[in-house]
Parts: C-alpha cells; sequence; structure tokens
C-alpha cells in the first residue's frame, strides 16, 4: 500500500459516452469514497463542458494492467504482421464505401 | 418598484450572494472534486442570476452588471441564509442545502407560473438546482451521520444556520400580489415542502434542527454584519474599473 492511502480516498477510472452510439472512453480519474459519490464528483470533474451522455466509474484497483516491462514480448512481435490487416483485397469500384 | 421586480431582485440576489460565497471555495475545498462541484454550483447560480436580472432590467434602467456590482448594501433583497460565512466546509454545505431545500419547491412552482418567462427560466434552472440538493443532501447525510467531528461540525453549522430559514420562507404583500395572479406559489406550498425534506434528511444524518428565535430582514434589505464585507470584496474589481470589458 502506498503511504497515502490511509488517508486519501480510494481512486475511480472515470469513462464517459461522448453520444449515444459510440462506446464509452476513458478519460481519467478521481478520488471518491464510494460508488454513488464517484459518479457525482466524475459528472462535475469531467462532463461540465458537454462532454457526454453516460458515465461509468471503476475503482482503480479492480482494472488488471499489463506489464510494462513485459511490453516487448506482448507488443513487438505484432509488429512485423502487416498481413494481419485486411488491406490485400482487391475491392470492385462498383461497392462504394464500405 | 412592482411587485414582480421585487421578486425577480430576491431570487436574483439570492442567486448572486449564494454564488460569491460559493466562488470563495474555489481553490480552498478541502479536496480537488468538491472544489470543482463547488465552483460549478456557483456559476450556475450566476447564471441564474443573469436571467433574473434581465427580466427587470429595463423596469429598473440598470443592466444585470450595474445591479451586481454597483448598489449598495440596504438595496440588496438576498436573504440572511445566503451571506452568512463560509467558516468551515460544514457550514457551506448547509447553507447550500438549506437554500436548496427551499429553492427546489420554489423553482418547481413556478415551471407552471401564469409568466412565460419565469416558466421558461424556472425550467431550465429546475435541472440544476435538483442537482444541487442531490449532492448537497447526500454530503448533509453522510457527514452528519459520519464521524465524531464531522457530526459535531454539521450540527453546529446547523445550530448556526437553522435560525436565518425564517427569511427564506418569509411572505410579504408583493409575494401576496403574485400568488394571486399565478406568478409564483404559494408560500405555504414551499414551507411543507421544506419542512419534509429537512425532517427526512436531518433524521438521516443525526442531527436536530435547534428551536429558539428565528432571524429575518434580508428580503427587505435588513443584512447580517456579514453583507458589508462580501460587498467590498465582490464589488471591488467592478468599482476600480467600471468600464471594463473582456
Amino acid at each position: 500500500m502506498s503511504p497515502t492511502s490511509k488517508t486519501e480516498f480510494p481512486l475511480w477510472e472515470v469513462f464517459i459516452r461522448g453520444q449515444h452510439g459510440l462506446a464509452h472512453r476513458h478519460v481519467g480519474s478521481l478520488h471518491a469514497p464510494d460508488a454513488e459519490l464517484a459518479m457525482k464528483n466524475a459528472r462535475d470533474v469531467y462532463t461540465r463542458r458537454n462532454e457526454g451522455v453516460s458515465i461509468w466509474v471503476v475503482p482503480s484497483a479492480a482494472i488488471a494492467a499489463s506489464d510494462p516491462s513485459e511490453a516487448e514480448q506482448n507488443f513487438a512481435p505484432s509488429e512485423s504482421k502487416i498481413y494481419r490487416h485486411p488491406t490485400f483485397f482487391d475491392i470492385p469500384d462498383d461497392i462504394g464505401a464500405m | 418598484m412592482t411587485p414582480f421586480a421585487t421578486f425577480c431582485l430576491r431570487m436574483g440576489d439570492n442567486a448572486l450572494i449564494l454564488g460569491q460565497r460559493t466562488g470563495e471555495w474555489c481553490g480552498h475545498a478541502p479536496v480537488l472534486e468538491e472544489d470543482i462541484a463547488f465552483a460549478n454550483m456557483g456559476l450556475d447560480l450566476i447564471g441564474q442570476t443573469q436571467q433574473w436580472f434581465g427580466m427587470i432590467a429595463e423596469e429598473l434602467g440598470q443592466s444585470p452588471d450595474k445591479l451586481a456590482f454597483f448598489r449598495g448594501e440596504r438595496e440588496y433583497l438576498n436573504t440572511l441564509l445566503v451571506e452568512q460565512p463560509n467558516t468551515d466546509f460544514a457550514h457551506a454545505l448547509m447553507r447550500q442545502y438549506l437554500f436548496d431545500a427551499w429553492h427546489l419547491p420554489m423553482l418547481e412552482g413556478l415551471v407552471t407560473s401564469s409568466n412565460q418567462q419565469i416558466a421558461e427560466l424556472a425550467a431550465k434552472a429546475v435541472k440544476e438546482v435538483r442537482y444541487h440538493i442531490d449532492r448537497s443532501r447526500d454530503l448533509i447525510i453522510r457527514l452528519g451521520d459520519g464521524s465524531d467531528e464531522s457530526h459535531r461540525r454539521m450540527q453546529d453549522a446547523l445550530d448556526w444556520l437553522w435560525p436565518f430559514t425564517a427569511d427564506l420562507l418569509a411572505r410579504d404583500d408583493a409575494d401576496a400580489a403574485l400568488v394571486a395572479e399565478g406568478v409564483i406559489p404559494e408560500g405555504e406550498r414551499i414551507a411543507t415542502r421544506f419542512a419534509q425534506e429537512t425532517a427526512e434528511t436531518f433524521a438521516k444524518a443525526t442531527l436536530t434542527a435547534p428551536e429558539g428565535p428565528r432571524r429575518t430582514g434580508g428580503r427587505t434589505g435588513n443584512h447580517s454584519e456579514h453583507m458589508g464585507y462580501l460587498l467590498a470584496v465582490m464589488q471591488s474589481v467592478p468599482r476600480a474599473h467600471p468600464d471594463a470589458r473582456w
């Protein structure tokens, strides 16, 4: 535990849906004693300029994150696999926008 | 002054002075999240002030800015409650909650006002104030029914501020004339809602509203000693630079 954890409220990650039809996107974090107040704080801190139509808050402690020291083995191997992008198909002109 | 102008000035002054008090927390609230929340509420209230003053600018021959910054203390008609000092976060929260508990039923009544302008203003403001009271009520309950220290501070704040709620609920001839015309809701309706709201919340918060003398006077321009200092701070910049523009 960090030295501040006894005096500060727990950390929450905030996700905002910008408009209907879009996915929630991570926008930042904040401190709050529980989910209800985290929601209120998220409304005040992250939607005051009309940024969203829906809010999710998640305890930061509930997020399992990849280890930065394993970034090479996790992500470098896919750099050279350009054939995994579907860019090698000829698309007939009369199909239009896909 | 017509009853209409008197009422709009009172509503605008309540929002203006509470907005100023709320703004004093900017950069000073106990945690960053509360700091931003208080500033947001203050800005909501200042926005409402602009609308109330805008409706009477013509009748009074003064722009909203002039009304806000160039009147003397006795010409302000806000209630005694909103001018009370911040003191600590408990006082600021309790002042906000008591105001919200009156403001919400007032605005809900004004949504169906016979005056179209007032009805439109209220329809917009009521959304802001529903959030204000959600937030202030929640914190009153958490801190009232919290630690020994938070309970003591919330009870101190209630003891200090409760007597001023008489001024919130006070009514006079100007109000009676507007009630008769269907412009504003009846006083008893608001007083009943206020009593229900605060009784339920204080029961959950384990707080007790004090008995004893009640204070009135703000609505007729007779303010407490804190008002002059608030105005000195609020008016100093516009008075030093009266023609300044953004």
